[in-house]
């Protein structure tokens, strides 16, 4: 009783942020949101299947270009049409890297979706004509359910009707993702994370569901890259760069990854974290790595298993 | 015959760790694998189940030749398998543990969309088994916090979960006290009845569990047969008694 009552408690209060928030403030919630979408995916593949990539910003990327090729290339501005051509082009390219990855694990595993995460950064940062290459691409504005919303200027536009399609699109994401997680694919994905071989011995195909998980999460990594760039207008190759996967695995880590609204809260606490850090502090990075070593050393469950505490202790392996 | 392995040969480099084991087990049968260590227990075992595939030699499984087909094929063609060293989700519940077993059984974990806790089919036949082997009690307790016993208990109970023609234990009561043994022997004789299981082989090393539920005895030693029959023959084999049991069997 208490989820369902904390979810729509959350639900309301979205719903009413840009109604009583500073327009700041609500720009803030569309990366978090974008970020959701995407951590809700890469923690099916970490939380759920126990592999960690380490090259997740390679989806993001294809997301956000797909969408600023769309935008500016091709004048499909639509972003109920760009939305699903970015998960399709990152499923054109999960499917060979997830076959690929996934026949290997731990570091190995981390390590391969790293380097495919590279040779897409330097793809973007080096094929200029294409790609614009260290000066990236522009991303017009998307036309949302089926306007173009001529008569709002872009602070409007972001914190109006576009943080409206993102509150949806992150909704839908999670509640597609809820299904999944509590369905009998999502059991088989536990039995990989906690003992392959005795999963196996029951008849659960290891690489298949494997390969499964990383399709669908390259699929939320490129949604969530798409709903990233419109608010900055612009796509350039650090969305694809070893250092934002590493933000991604930060969040996930942050929030929490052995619970399903664990990374939702790691997108969130980063988002404004950051952005406080960043304002008082020039070397705000130095006090995020502070933060991760301690979180890892002294709340391996992250924020969402501080909050647990309260229900039982959160057991997360050290190997 | 439901299992039969032929001429079985397992080479790792210069070692040979089985040379030349035949055997065949009949529906209806409870076979038991005894030997010293470094036999070929384990390796045989794992040639049986498909894990490993042989150097030489064949094994079949209801006429059809498994060298090597992985545990997953092998658990569609109704073989399934404990393990020596307890094998669990330590994150699942008992109850989640047996579900993912009637999942892979029913073939249902491609339903990516679909309530596990709808699925009526699988939630009646995980608690069904839960019931079978005493875990009903601690269904919703995670694997991790049984007591080794009962871990050792759901290990096995898993492997049921698959509703297989044919079992390969290995060491089934290994970690479980001297005193709940037979217990654990008479849960699982008793779920195999109920279950309807052709047949069931097992690696033991008490010999008061071999002797007291196996129809039929091999007796490895360095790699080859040294005896294939019943309790009452083996008790009175002096070669394997001194060389495999390294007692009196019991009586």
């Amino acid at each position: 009783m208490r989820t369902p009552l904390a979810l729509a408690t959350v639900g309301a209060a979205l719903l009413v942020v840009p109604l009583l928030a500073p327009a700041y403030y609500v720009t803030l919630m569309l990366p978090f949101m974008a970020y959701g979408v995407v951590l809700l995916g890469f923690n099916l593949l970490f939380g759920y299947t126990g592999l960690v990539s380490f090259g997740h910003a390679l989806f993001i990327g294809i997301g956000a270009y797909t969408g600023a090729v769309l935008t500016t290339k091709l004048g499909v501005r639509h972003m109920e049409l760009i939305l699903p051509a970015a998960a399709l082009a990152a499923a054109i390219v999960a499917a060979p890297v997830g076959a690929l990855c996934v026949r290997y694990v731990k570091i190995y595993f981390g390590m391969l979706t790293l380097a495919f995460g590279m040779v897409f950064y330097t793809f973007l940062l080096k094929f200029y004509r294409l790609t614009g290459g260290d000066e990236g691409m522009r991303m017009l504005r998307p036309y949302l359910f089926g306007s173009e919303w001529a008569g709002f200027n872009k602070t409007a536009y972001l914190v109006g009707p576009y943080y409206y399609f993102s509150l949806g699109v992150l909704a839908l994401a999670t509640l597609l993702m809820w299904r999944i997680v509590a369905s009998p694919f999502g059991l088989c994905l536990k039995t990989i994370r906690d003992n392959p071989l005795k999963a196996e011995s029951l008849g659960v195909s290891v690489p298949r569901y494997r390969w499964s998980a990383f399709m669908i999460s390259a699929v939320y990594g490129a949604v969530g890259g798409a709903l990233l760039a419109p608010p900055t207008g612009n796509v350039d190759p650090t969305l694809a760069y070893w250092t934002h996967s590493g933000n991604v695995v930060f969040m996930v880590l942050l929030g929490g990854f052995s619970s399903f609204f664990g990374p939702l809260l790691g997108a969130f606490a980063f988002i404004f974290l950051q952005d406080t850090v960043m304002s008082v502090f020039p070397y705000w990075r130095l006090i995020f790595g502070a933060i991760l070593a301690f979180i890892v050393i002294f709340a391996p469950g992250g924020l969402m298993g501080l909050f647990a505490r309260r229900r039982g202790p959160v057991e997360v392996s050290r190997e | 015959m439901i299992l039969e392995a032929q001429d079985l040969r397992k080479r790792y480099g210069a070692y040979v760790a089985l040379d030349g084991v035949s055997l065949a087990v009949r529906e209806g049968e409870f076979v038991s694998i005894i030997g010293p260590n470094g036999a070929g227990k384990s390796t045989l075992i794992n040639l049986l189940t498909g894990v490993l595939a042989p150097s030489e030699g064949r094994v079949r499984f209801k006429g059809r030749d498994i060298a090597g087909i992985g545990p997953v094929a092998l658990t569609r063609l109704g073989m399934a398998r404990s393990f020596q060293l307890v094998q669990i989700f330590p994150e699942l519940t008992v109850l989640e543990t047996l579900q993912a077993a009637a999942v892979s059984r029913l073939r249902r974990g491609a339903r990516l969309f679909a309530s596990l806790r709808g699925d009526r089919q699988v939630q009646s036949e995980a608690l069904e088994v839960a019931r079978l082997f005493g875990l009903a009690d601690r269904a919703h307790s995670p694997a991790r916090a049984l007591p080794q016993g009962d871990k050792k208990l759901l290990d096995v109970a898993s492997a049921f979960s698959l509703r297989p023609e044919i079992i390969l234990l290995d060491e089934p009561t290994s970690g479980v006290s001297t005193a709940d043994k037979h217990t654990v022997m008479e849960i699982l004789v008793g779920a195999a009845r109920r279950i309807g299981l052709k047949a069931i082989i097992q690696v033991e090393h008490d010999m008061d569990i071999v002797f007291g539920y196996s129809d039929r005895i091999i007796a490895l030693h360095q790699g080859k047969v040294l005896a294939d029959a019943a309790p009452a023959v083996i008790r009175a084999d002096a070669r394997v008694v001194d060389m495999v049991i390294g007692r009196r069997a019991p009586c």
